[in-house]
């Protein structure tokens, strides 16, 4: 699910048990800062539940909808990223002021602040995948790669979801 | 401003300016009241401007026949403006239709959705079947020339504006509010973007029990 190994530092101490589990990664978490210390200030993306809506043939452009947790201390900010599916990716937001539905590019990106999580969902910001060179399909997983300002490159998988769908889990309708 | 100054007399002219006083005070609070209740009645006003949505229309199906007004007559409809390459607002908007049309079972058959869109330069009424397709209920999806589509979002007082965007493509701004038409072709409702399923539902309900 994640871009990189967590470390349970922000989990509350539960019990005695828990606490002796968690010994050893929290011991080799705590060396994180020391290092920290001497590289430049990191940035540290998870980028998870990443999903898409089928689209139909002919349509041309589709949605992308994840949640981006920056674990650093630094700011980091998305620029856009690349999605062997699409020509291009681009980060959108939506305005529906006055009930009519803007939507328009984010071409500076999107700011993800130190310790905060951005969730791309559908109404607000979310990711287009533009020139899609072949319908997605309910029930596939489409690679998505996403490009970072500090952090790089961090690579999601994409579940296509039903085209009703509007979050992340959602189960297939019956009936 | 007609306040009784104390030096105006002792007694009986103070008591007469107090009754003056209080007879304007209700007065005013009185026309105010009427003028309120005036403004928040005002059903002939909101009735006219029913009367101004809808009208007159023709456009083209999937399947390349003319679907006008008289068409849909005799049927409530719910109509949408959008576009396919919308990946956000109009999915979400038929996807949610096309779920309370199932929780109203056999009453969600008595009502028809439309879609139409507001993008002529991309999207062909053959590249509209499949998209609708994928809700799982029947839509109408239809659009026409830029004219066609000009005049039924005149006549619907919606909006929509084709907006370039950076690499030469372009998006479509357009109303995203749903309006609910009676068997007549006339406006009864609204169904807004941010309103609940509860809210709708009962509008749906109401669309198609006149």
């Amino acid at each position: 699910m994640f871009a990189f190994p967590r470390c349970p530092q922000r989990q509350p101490v539960a019990t005695l048990v828990a606490a002796f589990a968690l010994a050893l990664p929290l011991a080799a978490c705590g060396q994180a800062p020391d290092r920290a210390e001497t590289a430049p200030a990191a940035s540290r993306i998870a980028v998870s539940h990443g999903w898409s809506r089928e689209t139909a043939p002919g349509q041309d452009a589709g949605g992308a909808f994840l949640t981006i947790v920056n674990e650093g201390t630094v700011p980091d900010r998305l620029l856009g990223g690349t999605a062997p599916a699409a020509q291009d990716v681009q980060i959108h937001t939506v305005d529906m002021t006055g009930g009519v539905m803007r939507m328009r590019q984010l071409a500076k990106g999107l700011e993800i602040p130190a310790g905060g999580t951005v969730t791309l969902a559908p109404g607000g910001n979310h990711i287009m995948l533009m020139g899609l060179k072949r319908p997605l399909a309910q029930g596939e997983t489409v690679p998505l790669t996403l490009e970072f300002e500090k952090a790089g490159d961090i690579g999601v998988e994409l579940t296509v979801q039903p085209i009703g769908a509007e979050g992340p889990e959602e189960e297939a309708h019956h009936g | 401003m007609a306040d009784p100054t104390p030096s105006a007399g002792p007694g009986k002219n103070l008591k007469t300016a107090r009754t003056i006083l209080w007879f304007l005070v209700l007065l005013a609070a009185g026309v105010r009241l009427y003028a309120l209740l005036n403004r928040d009645g005002q059903p002939s006003e909101t009735a006219t401007y029913a009367d101004t949505v809808g009208g007159p229309f023709a456009l083209t199906a999937p399947d390349g026949s003319t679907v006008t007004d008289r068409t849909l007559a005799g049927k409530p409809f719910a109509l949408f403006f959008g576009f396919t390459r919308c990946p956000d607002v109009c999915p979400t908007t038929l996807a949610r239709l096309a779920q309370l049309r199932k929780r109203m079972g056999e009453d969600g058959g008595k009502f028809a959705i439309v879609f139409v869109s507001v993008d002529p330069q991309f999207d062909t009424p053959e590249d509209i079947g499949p998209y609708v397709a994928l809700f799982d209920t029947p839509i109408i999806g239809l659009t026409g020339t830029k004219e066609q589509i000009d005049a039924i979002v005149g006549a619907y007082h919606a909006f929509y504006e084709k907006v370039p965007t950076e690499g030469g493509g372009y998006t479509v701004d357009h109303t995203a509010s749903v309006f609910l038409m009676d068997r007549e072709g006339k406006l009864q409702s609204i169904i807004d973007h941010h309103e609940s399923a509860e809210t709708s539902l009962a509008k749906l309900e109401r669309l198609v029990s006149a």
